[in-house]
């Protein structure tokens, strides 16, 4: 069942290099560490957003599967309507390959204005996959906050200001949201170690029924860091509990990465430019140990579902 | 053999979509038009259709799942009203540009507010620009022929544009009258098999649907909308005539009643059609020459039709059930339009009925005739019967 990586070494990404995102995005790199284990035809949806614009410049398109987009709040509905199609059509006949269905949307189609139409998917159970890749801004549209970007990080509508220090809001929990629509594959990660990502949509994807995966990706434009720190931040966040790995099995929740040793908030934070704020001026430690008293909330949240006690040792 | 029923026009609709018997129908309900979603998830349920009938959560959810499926290359039907297509506007034009053909039984009602469950057309006039054709149906049996035709219409290859259908709502929609069925034989050759084009379904054909395209080739893939409207227009008579051929009833694209040697008419569209009709009868038999120019095709707009219908009419009143705030309203823009453009110079009275379900009289339609006969023509905007 999982990959190995000699099998896929070779294998075409569904996704083209030539595309317009920015180097070192980590939303490209989802989607070809996601589907490279994936030996299925595929029919990928997209919501609006960074990746969908930035992939399909007209007479050009990245994509070397079949691939639709109609707008930003829908993605859940428009791979409904597919599947929909998918299903009655093979009933009568008129299709006989085993087709999977994929839609990718952002936080903000995902999280925010795409969240009816997703749980609406979820709940019709219609058989695919949707994989939020979550970079926490709407940074298609120049960095606004959503509802996934993290408390006090700066955003061009919660700029971090002499008065108001970036976000004031906790992100909402997503993808607890997606495991209470008691769907039979839930999973939360990053680009931390592709195999994991690679396993986890491959799993998602043949699993029957619906399933989502949420998957922290990095922004460099927008988190201003250093193109070159992709998968070294996505570390980072996974190392510092900041994005606890997850899966949710039919109901049954799973760590899939226990961090052995602490690692203080500070080293995630400190290479993203969008908490510069965080490392200067009066109100630096306040913000500080406000963000790691949120990672060990909501570390002590993930471990009661998960029955787990794991503590990363000092 | 072709059967006659007592039954409203929303479940003609529905009995066309089950003769349809359409891959996916993804729909939500909306008063006036649940009725047709309803009596199909009937259908649904007994087995009736095969159907794989998506009960989403929301008609914005409805248009995108029709869309997506159409564009996999399913037959695809859905039904709405008022607020619910208010909701799928952003859609619509999506639908009409990704060219994914869609037959839709909108039954018209007042767009809130104030919220108000009765008939006007301002729900779909208020999507008039984005790409589909509007049929406007006088009664239920066309509403139920029309959804026929629309599937050939709409597949049609070199059309390829979703259709409006629509019936007043209550009016048609609740209102129980007598329709001719066909035989479910005769619906399934008539609408035969889709034949889809570019579809998300062919894996080893991929695709991409919904690019990014910026100033360099926006407007060319507009103009290829326009043509597929020239050919809707082209196209659309020999569908109606083969139609015609199966069921004895043929519907043009506007309807001329005692038009021809009239001197004064008034044009309107859906069911109110039927009161003005009445009242030429009557009037004709008092001597004078009034007829009826009953608007069905309204996108696009068959403007030389129009314009040969009114050629050398002495006046002609036009009735909009729906207002363009601040402007004029849609149907008298477009027949002006169409005079204009042809150079005939015809005096035109703009008048206003039926709001929000505001009653229709006979009564009304008489005046507006003497009014054109006796020469009270002026520019601004009537309204007919409100309480001032
Ligand atoms: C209905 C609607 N509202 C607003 C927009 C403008 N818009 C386009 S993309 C976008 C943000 C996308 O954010 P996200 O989903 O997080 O994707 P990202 O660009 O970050 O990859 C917004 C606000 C839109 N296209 N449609
Ligand atoms: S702006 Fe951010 S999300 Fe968009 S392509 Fe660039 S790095 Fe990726
Ligand atoms: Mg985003």
């Amino acid at each position: 069942m999982s990959i190995k990586i000699k099998d896929v070494v070779n294998k075409k990404s569904p996704m083209t290099q030539g595309h317009r995102m920015c180097p070192g995005c980590g939303a490209p790199t989802a989607v070809h560490q996601g589907l490279m284990g994936v030996d299925f035809p595929l029919v990928v949806v997209n919501a609006t957003g960074c990746l969908e614009v930035s992939t399909t410049v007209y007479p050009f398109s990245a994509w070397r599967v079949p691939w639709i987009h109609t707008a930003f709040e829908n993605a859940g509905a428009g791979v409904s309507g597919v599947e929909a199609a998918y299903q009655a059509l093979k009933k009568k006949g008129k299709i006989d390959k085993d087709i999977k269905f994929v839609a990718f949307g952002g936080d903000g189609g995902t999280y925010d204005i795409g969240l009816q139409s997703l749980s609406g998917a979820l709940e019709r159970g219609h058989d695919f996959t949707y994989i939020c890749y979550n970079n926490q801004g709407y940074m298609n549209t120049g960095a606004q906050r959503s509802s996934a970007t993290p408390r006090g990080a700066n955003a061009t509508t919660t700029p971090a200001g002499s008065v108001i220090p970036g976000k004031l809001q906790k992100p909402k929990d997503l993808t607890s949201i997606a495991a209470a629509h008691h769907i039979p594959y839930v999973a939360q990660t990053t680009l931390y170690n592709h195999m994991d990502v690679a396993n986890k949509i491959k799993r998602a994807i043949e699993t029957p029924g619906p399933a989502f995966v949420n998957i922290l990706v990095p922004c460099v434009l927008f988190w201003r860091i250093d193109p070159a720190l992709q998968g070294e931040i996505c570390k980072k966040a996974a190392d510092t509990r900041f994005w606890p790995i997850y899966e949710v099995i039919d109901g049954e929740w799973k760590l899939s990465y226990k961090p052995k040793k602490r690692v203080p908030v500070e080293e995630f934070l400190k290479p993203q430019g969008r908490y510069s704020h965080f490392f200067k001026g009066d109100k630096s430690k306040a913000l500080l140990e406000q963000a790691q008293a949120d990672i060990e909330n909501e570390w002590k949240y993930i471990l009661g579902r998960c029955g787990d006690t794991w503590e990363p040792q000092d | 053999m072709p059967r006659k029923e007592i039954t409203s026009g929303n479940w003609a609709f529905a009995e066309a979509m089950r003769q349809i018997d359409p891959d996916v129908v993804a729909a939500y309900p909306i008063t006036p038009s649940t009725d047709i979603i309803m009596k199909f998830a009937e259908f649904v349920a007994n087995g009736k259709v095969e159907t794989n009938f998506v009960t989403v959560e929301s008609e914005h959810s409805a248009i995108t799942a029709c869309v997506t499926a159409s564009a996999a290359g399913a037959r695809v039907m859905t039904a709405s009203s008022a607020n619910g297509v208010a909701l799928m506007h952003e859609i619509f034009p999506i639908a009409g540009c990704f060219r994914t053909p869609i037959v839709f039984g909108l039954v018209n009602r007042s767009v809130g507010a104030p919220i108000n469950i009765h008939c006007d057309h301002s729900d779909s006039m208020g999507q008039r620009d984005l790409g589909w054709i509007h049929l406007y149906c006088e009664d239920a049996q066309e509403a139920y022929d029309s959804a026929i035709m629309a599937v050939r219409l709409s597949e049609n290859n070199d059309v390829l544009t979703p259709v409006f259908v629509c019936q007043d709502g209550f009016i048609t929609s609740h209102g129980f009258e007598p329709v001719e069925y066909l035989d479910d034989e005769t619906v399934k050759n008539f609408v035969g098999e889709r034949e889809p084009l570019n579809s998300l379904l062919d894996v080893d054909n991929p695709v991409s649907y919904g690019s990014f395209a910026m100033s360099e080739y926006y407007f060319e893939i507009k103009r290829q909308q326009i043509e597929a409207n020239k050919k809707a227009l082209e196209l659309y008579d020999g569908i109606a005539k083969e139609y015609e051929a199966v069921s004895g009833r043929y519907y043009p694209m506007i309807d001329c009643y005692r038009t021809e040697d009239a001197d004064h008419v008034i044009v309107i569209m859906s069911s109110a059609s039927g009161a003005v009709k009445d009242v030429v009868d009557e009037m004709r038999d008092k001597g004078h020459k009034v007829g009826c120019l009953r608007i069905r095709m309204f996108r696009p707009f068959p403007k030389e039709a129009v314009a040969a219908a009114l050629k050398g009419k002495k006046a002609v009143a036009v009735l909009d059930r729906c207002l363009s705030l601040g402007g004029t309203a849609p149907l008298v823009a477009e027949v002006r339009s169409a005079l204009y453009a042809s150079g005939e110079m015809i005096p035109t009275n703009s008048c206003i009925y039926g709001l929000g379900g505001r009653d229709f009289f006979p009564q009304y339609a008489e005046d507006i005739f003497m009014d054109l006969i006796n020469g009270k023509i002026s520019p601004e905007e009537r309204y007919i019967g409100l309480l001032e």
